[in-house]
């Protein structure tokens, strides 16, 4: 056995990827259909099924609240991972300022949307 | 032979250490028959027209895995390759990706049977057991958990197909990992745990970014790109597990 080996760190964010790849691709495609196809077009869904008061009461519901934030969250750290590994493979070899801005802004959107969603209330 | 012979241009990377700077491409036409493969094109050319063309071979049947060369840019064995399917275009011969170049179509392994050696390529046993014990028993079922893995013929085909092995050569890379998850799936096996800290290490399998294409290229169906997905999986169980095993998994 070699010597020296070092413990990769990966399983943190491959964990959150695989988590977040599972998400998407249950949800992603019908999420876009209701929020981008369905209710702006009024097809198929009730009138009013994203109103204001609906989204806000699910948005303060509790199951909801984690439904929303692991949505968010999940699919941001897939996407971050992914267009990280991207870049390495098109050839542009992640640095420090990648991986960064990659998983930086899949952190910050995680706090941010933490934070307004507790911030709703219950 | 019969005149009715077709002629094929075989272009080959020629890369001689003593006279030449970089590798280079020369173009050789080459008489051949339907029953021919690309490595018989390339002895042709070695007994015809140059014989200081270095390439590996031996058993021209698929089985000694020596013979991988990049044909038309995929790897793949030039003994099981055919000039006929390419005829009546022109084929080019390259050595293998991602390894260095030592003569011609000649790479230097010395990169992978390191990884091999540090993958503990043999059983070492759950229990000690005395003669007088037996043999081991296994079951078709035991059997079935790790025969696929046992195919691997050490062509490096599977190297020469991963972008992440050319990007990062510390990669300890398919066929090793499939040749770890051989061992680790056989029951008489103890050792997973200790190769637990190469698979889990910076050199392991988070440098596989899931493309797949080592497995395609595979001569021998060995899914190498499973090993290593299943084994992702259990690194980041050990990740996280660790602190709750007794023996605390690997460092
Ligand atoms: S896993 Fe397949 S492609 Fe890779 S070295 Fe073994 S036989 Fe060759
Ligand atoms: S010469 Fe043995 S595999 Fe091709």
């Amino acid at each position: 056995m070699k010597s020296g080996l070092k413990r990769s760190n990966a399983p943190i964010f491959w964990s959150l990827f695989g988590a977040g790849g599972m998400l998407s691709a249950l949800f992603g495609p019908v999420l876009v259909f209701i929020t981008g196809i369905a209710v702006p077009l009024g097809l198929l869904l009730p009138a009013g099924t994203m109103s204001y008061p609906k989204m806000l009461a699910f948005a303060q519901n509790f199951i909801g609240k984690g439904f929303i934030f692991a949505v968010i969250a999940l699919f941001l750290w897939f996407a971050a991972h992914r267009i990280y590994h991207s870049l390495h493979e098109i050839g542009i070899h992640p640095g420090l300022l990648a991986k960064l801005l990659c998983y930086g802004s899949a952190f910050a959107a995680t706090l941010i949307s933490a934070y307004v969603l507790l911030g709703l209330g219950f | 032979m019969s005149d009715t012979k077709k002629i094929i241009e075989i272009e080959v990377l020629r890369y001689q250490p003593e006279s030449d700077t970089e590798p280079h491409l020369e173009v050789y036409k080459v008489p051949f028959s339907d029953d021919m493969s690309v490595l018989q094109g390339v002895q042709y050319i070695k007994d015809n027209f140059d014989g200081s063309l270095t390439f590996r071979w031996s058993c021209r049947m698929a089985i000694c895995g020596s013979c991988g060369m990049m044909i038309n840019g995929i790897p793949k064995l030039s003994c099981e390759t055919f000039l006929r399917d390419y005829y009546p275009n022109r084929v080019r011969v390259e050595a293998m990706a991602h390894f260095p170049i030592e003569k011609d179509l000649v790479v230097d392994l010395s990169g992978f049977i390191g990884k091999l050696e540090s993958i503990q390529p043999y059983i070492i046993p759950r229990e000690a057991r005395s003669l007088e014990q037996g043999e081991y028993i296994q079951s078709p079922e035991q059997f079935n958990a790790y025969i696929q893995f046992t195919s691997c013929i050490n062509c490096t085909l599977c190297y020469a197909a991963c972008p992440q092995f050319g990007l990062n050569p510390d990669f300890i890379g398919p066929a090793a990992i499939a040749l770890l998850h051989r061992y680790n799936m056989d029951s008489r096996d103890g050792a997973a745990e200790q190769r637990m800290e190469l698979v889990a290490s910076e050199e392991g399998v988070f440098n596989c970014s899931a493309v797949g294409y080592c497995s395609e290229v595979c001569p021998k169906h060995v899914d190498p790109a499973n090993a290593v997905n299943i084994n992702k999986t259990n690194a980041a169980k050990d990740y996280f597990l660790r602190f709750l095993s007794p023996k605390g998994g690997s460092k």
